[in-house]
């Protein structure tokens, strides 16, 4: 069962081949068996699965079933979930239950689905390696055959790499600059990040607010398409979340992809490439090609600033976002704080980890008098260089495709003594974040032994139709099916 | 570009965050890095770009004035590291 997809499942569950009961006991049995290898949960929610599993047979029983009803899966642990300890991988959250439910909880838990946890992840969301967590790092199933231990990207490592352990089939994630696509490249499965304010961000713990976004893991696009029906839709509760119509992302998977407008950008094919990752990627257009999609190059002249751009804007955001952190109203607070100063700054020291204080300092640095302008504001104007580059090549294509990542994943250790070379991991994804728009990422062939993401990029609100080309594609490919041994 | 001890020592007393001796030299250099890094952006002509804060441009709804959240305090303050009677408790701020 360890191996279908959420789709399968939801026809086994259908046919009454299996309860929702047996199904969650089978993935909490796998789970715990397999998890000490990759440490992709923080938390598992073993009595609180079994009775959600109980109530979805009942439902399924009663004739109420909705595709997610009586699914196992998981949510990255920056969803607040009401009663189940959410830690977002802090030390200043690691006792922290939350009172209340993220929308996107609330949706999953309404659909009949079944949490079996929450995943790992990089510190408040800090990070491309998932080596920031206070609860520490996760190791990419890959490569651990050959006694290799890597990385499995991050932040959203611990709900990439427990699906490509068949510990859950799918698990929701979020992207800041990268943090969907790039450990769903690195671990061989899909994820989307959808158009900003598609999915609601309230009770998602805020990193950057204005490039923030929820998003799906799983190991098909189909799979991809359920998570998003059951996520995106307009949410008063989040004051940047966009009303718009939600479509059934399922209905336009079959669409034939002839006359699709592929277009590269040259930018993205750069040295910083290795010409076997160029290899698999170029090798995944012909596939488009042969589907009947038209190929041309495009430019995006201003993504080259989007890294120095994003490390302004994300910090800046981050330092005003993580101020709540206080000791006074909820989460860690120091012993024996002498004065008010003393327990601020004491408890942010001890409770913090070494990146989120650096991104803080950044952050409060590029916002403080005299820095300003020079810093965000030219940032914020930057950021809409790069979006009109975005907007000018959708006028001449439907799509575009790039790799997701210049390189496989790397060793655990390699680049965590400088944070600078760890923020170029994100090279390829961080335009996306700035201009807002919808992309993914498709396991498309392998390096090395180590899985290649495709990544996709669309214009706003465009899910259904990347959903549609990556569904296409997973048809006439299996790279997505692969599984580490 | 380089960023000065006192500045790192001001920034973290603005971001209420202690760091000691040691801390300061190791973030001269880890900052400094990212500084540079971000230096790039001075290169961009960005006369007349209107900044932008929301990828749609999208603003703040307004929405009626009335009371949509119940009290909750008892459950808030279940989870506050210190209370007492309905209050969060600080060390002393007036002497």
């Amino acid at each position: 069962m360890h191996n279908k997809s959420v789709a399968e499942l939801s026809r086994e569950l259908e046919s009454g081949k299996i309860s929702s009961v047996e199904l969650t006991q089978q993935f909490l049995d796998r789970l715990k068996q397999e998890d000490s290898k990759y440490n992709s949960f923080i938390t598992v929610t073993e009595e609180q699965a079994l009775a959600d599993a109980q109530a979805a047979d009942a439902q399924r029983a009663a004739g109420n079933a909705t595709p997610w009803t009586g699914i196992p899966f998981a949510h990255k642990d920056i969803f607040c979930t009401n009663g189940v300890r959410t830690t977002c991988g802090s030390k200043m959250l690691e006792n922290f239950v939350p009172p209340y439910d993220a929308t996107v909880t609330d949706n999953f838990r309404k659909a009949g689905a079944v949490c079996l946890g929450k995943t790992n992840m990089d510190e408040f969301a800090m990070g491309s390696s998932n080596e920031s967590s206070h609860f520490g790092a996760v190791t990419n199933p890959w490569g651990l055959s050959k006694g290799e231990k890597r990385v499995p990207g991050g932040s959203s490592g611990g709900s990439a790499a427990a699906v490509a352990a068949r510990l859950v089939p799918a698990a929701t994630a979020t992207d800041t600059g990268g943090s969907i696509r790039q450990p769903a490249a690195l671990c061989g499965v899909t994820g989307l990040k959808p158009t900003y304010g598609r999915v609601s961000r309230y009770g998602m713990i805020a990193f950057a607010s204005s490039l923030d976004q929820g998003g799906a893991i799983a190991r098909t696009a189909e799979d991809n398409a359920l998570m998003l029906n059951v996520m995106a839709g307009f949410d008063p509760k989040d004051s940047t979340s966009l009303d718009r119509a939600v479509p059934d992302y399922t209905a336009t998977l079959n669409e034939p992809l002839k006359g699709l407008r592929i277009g590269l950008p040259k930018e993205y094919f750069s040295d910083q490439l290795s010409p076997a990752m160029e290899e698999q990627i170029r090798a995944a257009v012909r596939e488009y090609e042969k589907l009947g999609a038209t190929v041309k190059e495009v430019s995006l002249p201003n993504a080259k600033l989007a890294i120095a751009a994003y490390y302004v804007i994300a910090p800046a955001e981050a330092s005003a976002n993580l101020s709540r952190f206080d000791g006074v109203r909820y989460g860690y607070r120091c012993e024996d704080p002498k004065d008010l100063m003393d327990l601020y700054t004491r408890t942010r020291a001890e409770g913090f980890g070494t990146e989120v204080k650096r991104r803080i300092l950044v952050g409060t640095y590029a916002l403080s008098a005299g820095y300003f302008d020079a810093y965000y504001l030219k940032a914020q104007k930057v950021r809409r260089l790069i979006q009109q580059d975005f907007i000018n090549a959708f006028k001449e294509v439907d799509v575009l495709m790039s790799p997701t990542t210049p390189s496989p994943a790397f060793a655990l250790g390699e680049k965590t003594n400088d944070p600078v070379t760890m923020y170029l991991e994100d090279i390829f994804t961080i335009a996306i974040n700035l201009a807002g728009v919808p992309a993914m990422s498709v396991p498309a062939g392998f390096v090395d032994g180590l899985p290649v993401g495709l990544q996709i990029i669309g214009d706003y609100f465009s899910e259904a139709r990347l959903l549609n080309a990556a569904h296409q594609f997973q048809q006439v490919t299996d790279w997505h099916q692969r599984e580490p041994q | 570009m380089t960023i000065s001890r006192e500045d790192i020592e001001k920034v973290a007393v603005l971001a209420r965050i202690r760091v000691d001796d040691e801390q300061v030299s190791a973030l001269e250099n880890d900052l400094g890095n990212i500084l540079d890094l971000v230096d790039q952006l001075s290169a961009a002509d960005t006369e007349s770009v209107e900044p932008m804060a929301h990828p749609l441009d999208a603003v703040q709804r307004l929405r009626p004035d009335e009371v949509t959240e119940t009290n909750q305090r008892e459950a808030f303050q279940a989870i506050a590291p210190a209370t007492e009677n309905g209050l969060y408790l600080v060390p002393r701020v007036i002497e």
